[in-house]
């Protein structure tokens, strides 16, 4: 490449850059460094705050240890690998329904992508008429749980409701994946005398393991930050549902900056460890395979 | 690259502009237009005390800014409008709770003593703007709890725990589908009030004035096991854990207990046209161990802004707002109690909200929730200690004596 073109691409890139360092470098530097000081903490004589902030170090890391970081970890921990497992499993159900059904196709779609299509919040409101006592998953169990009382049944009740959320949405990107499976593949398969159950395991999977990777991926990364569907169905300050991110927005509420900061830091950190590792173990080469399809086109 | 500058260029003119907004004409004498910050269930009403303002000085017309519904937004939009020092909020609506939090920051002014008649306000509603001896905001709404009952199967209302249950092995026995008691026992700021109540209720206080908790006394061990006692023995019906506001008007209007407790604005609802229950729902002082209960302070006052630049025209409007004249109309269009003792006895306000003369003798009877700069942190320590002892994985004696301990920590100041 000529020099002068590799600066004029380098131009050509600069906004881009400029705006990633405003919008996703500056906060990261900024909340390390929020990470590293605490402000406004003790009152003077008269019952004022003293102002002003002071270094403290890594001081805010040492609470990383502490009873309620830990549950919240686990609890986040806990949600992401049982709702991105369930999900996928029946993601996937659905993407081969979506696929296969031969009547009434618009409906059956339709009808499974309307979980999605809700806010998260409003569905949140509405799981929460599902499980009051009174609720309708009481009637139908004919049991009287308390669901959105503190301990294991709260937590269910999340996955419950997450899985029914997104589920759709693994099946919406399982289903792109499908129908760019050529035919011709299936009618080969047919003709070896491979059964529904060979031809599911040795073909469509593998060819739709592309798809599915990126769909489980944005799923693991949305739900590592989980947030908005515990903290409006089960209520904040409920500890057997509050996640990494209910936590760190306490701890802004209550002013605490500096650790909110921190464990914002965490949350980053664990974040990039896993999907780093997922990456790694599913060989998920995302780009690989854009530039593998382009160079068939 | 043109279009970033572009785009550059929009962007500092638009928070120039933005910035600017707020600038415009300082006047030397304090003086001027002003914003007054209020929440969503209040607008009615204010707004018709605006406009009788806004008539009376249009060279110092009031802009009425209307916060988010949820508490904790606005807690949250108040604090941001403060840390950028930003003088868009003159005169803000500070809930009881939030007066040490805001005062100790110096976010608002202090009341200069002598501008208004303290005497001629009901004593515990001073008592929820004023941090550390000095009053940070004009006493303006109020509120207790009241206990509701249905007036067709009770005859009298009880004064004691003990009478409220008498009550219920009275009447209960013929109607099986009632429980006898709900309150706000769900795990947030209503099972705070619902402890406090309950400890003040049988004698104790959970924190003095000092800031010493006092939770290691037989009155606070008294007060949680009410409620401990009342859910393990389903005088409390089960699910009550879970009960809200809303949770608790429901089990009202159908029928599923005969006594609740809740805030004034309950009345109005369950004796409503469209309620199950209309014209036999009602209201009496809370009741307690030996006798009458003692409430918690709910309530809103009005707090002028540090980085207000009108605080001259901030007072006057306060002054008007919370004139005996103006707080009466602001009483009728809304049915938020206030804070005028003299309005109490007003007969036709007592005439559109029966409950009134209940509700004076709670609010006289009440105190404020414990006071702190980090309230937010005492509250969600008070919940943590209370909701496991009430689903009884806890005992009562080991959760007061966690808690006393905690709270000493967090209430030193």
């Amino acid at each position: 490449m000529r020099r002068g073109s590799r600066w004029f691409t380098a131009l050509m890139i600069s906004p881009t850059l400029l705006a990633l360092a405003l919008v996703v470098l500056y906060p990261l530097v900024a909340a390390a460094r929020e990470s590293m000081y605490v402000r406004g903490e003790g009152l003077d004589a008269d019952g004022f705050v003293v102002e002003g902030e002071r270094f403290v170090g890594l001081a805010h890391y040492a609470e990383l240890v502490g009873e309620r970081f830990v549950n919240a970890l686990l609890n986040t921990t806990v949600f992401t690998l049982v709702t991105v497992t369930l999900e996928t499993v029946l993601g996937v159900a659905m993407a081969l329904v979506m696929h296969n059904v031969l009547r009434g196709r618009g409906v059956v779609r339709a009808g499974i992508l309307i979980p999605w299509a809700v806010p998260t919040a409003i569905s949140g409101l509405m799981w929460r008429w599902v499980f009051q006592a009174d609720g309708v998953a009481n009637a139908i169990l004919g049991e009287k749980i308390l669901w959105t009382t503190e301990g294991v049944q709260a937590k269910l009740a999340v996955i419950i409701a997450d899985t029914w959320k997104t589920a759709p949405f693994v099946g919406l990107l399982v289903l792109a994946g499908l129908q760019i499976i050529p035919t011709m593949v299936y009618e080969a398969a047919k003709v070896d005398g491979a059964s529904a159950w060979q031809t599911f395991w040795r073909i469509t999977l593998p060819l739709v393991k592309p798809a599915l990777v990126v769909a489980v991926l944005f799923r693991i990364l949305d739900a590592l930050a989980m947030f908005d569907l515990p903290f409006v169905m089960i209520g904040r300050g409920k500890l057997s549902v509050e996640t990494l991110s209910a936590l760190v927005w306490d701890e802004a509420t209550q002013l605490r900056y500096g650790s909110a900061a921190a464990y914002g830091m965490v949350l980053i950190a664990y974040v990039a460890v896993v999907v780093f590792v997922f990456v790694r173990l599913l060989g998920a080469d995302l780009l690989a395979d854009t530039r593998s399809r382009k160079r068939t086109a | 690259m043109k279009k970033t500058l572009l785009l550059a260029c929009a962007l500092t003119l638009a928070t120039t502009t933005a910035c600017g907004a707020g600038e415009e004409e300082a006047s030397a004498d304090g003086r001027g237009p002003i914003t007054i910050v209020d929440t969503q269930s209040h607008e009615a009403a204010t707004r018709k005390v605006i406009d009788a303002w806004n008539a009376a000085h249009p060279d110092q017309k009031v802009t009425l800014d209307i916060q988010p519904k949820d508490a904790d937004s606005q807690r949250q939009r108040l604090i941001n409008n403060a840390q950028t020092k930003s003088d868009a909020m003159d005169v803000i609506m500070l809930d009881a709770v939030w007066t040490a939090e805001f005062a100790a920051n110096r976010w608002v002014d202090p009341v200069a003593a002598g501008t208004f008649k303290a005497d001629e306000f009901l004593a515990p509603t001073l008592a929820t703007a004023t941090y550390r001896g000095n009053l940070y905001a004009m006493p303006w709404l109020t509120g207790t709890g009241l206990l509701y009952y249905r007036g067709d199967l009770v005859d009298k209302a009880p004064t004691t725990w003990a009478e409220m249950k008498e009550t219920c092995a009275e009447v209960l026995p013929e109607h099986k589908e009632m429980s006898c008691y709900a309150g706000l026992l769900d795990k947030y700021e209503g099972l705070t009030v619902s402890f406090a109540e309950a400890v003040q209720s049988a004698g104790g206080t959970v924190a003095d004035e000092s800031g010493v908790p006092h939770l290691d006394t037989d009155a606070a061990k008294a007060g949680l096991t009410f409620l401990v006692d009342g859910l393990k023995s389903g005088m409390i019906p089960k699910e009550g854990i879970t009960f809200k506001e809303d949770e608790v008007k429901n089990a009202l209007q159908s029928g599923k207990v005969l006594f609740a407790r809740s805030w004034a604005s309950l009345y109005g609802t369950a004796n409503a046209a469209d309620s199950p229950v209309a014209g036999k729902v009602e209201v009496a002082p809370i009741p307690g161990l030996d006798g009458p209960g003692s409430g918690t302070l709910g309530g809103a006052n009005l707090a002028i802004s540090a980085f207000s630049k009108r605080k001259e025209t901030a007072k006057d409007f306060l002054t008007f707002f919370t004139s005996p004249e103006q707080m009466k109309i602001w009483a009728t269009v809304n049915s938020t109690p206030v804070a005028r003792t003299a309005l109490y006895d007003d007969q036709e306000l007592v005439k559109q909200y029966p409950y009134l003369p209940s509700l004076k003798q709670g609010i006289v009877a009440a105190k404020p929730r414990p006071v702190a700069v980090k309230y937010g942190d005492v509250t969600a320590a008070i919940q943590n200690a209370v909701y496991p002892a009430l689903s009884g994985e806890v005992a009562v004696e080991q959760a007061l004596s966690g808690l006393q301990q905690q709270l000493s920590g967090l209430l030193k100041q």
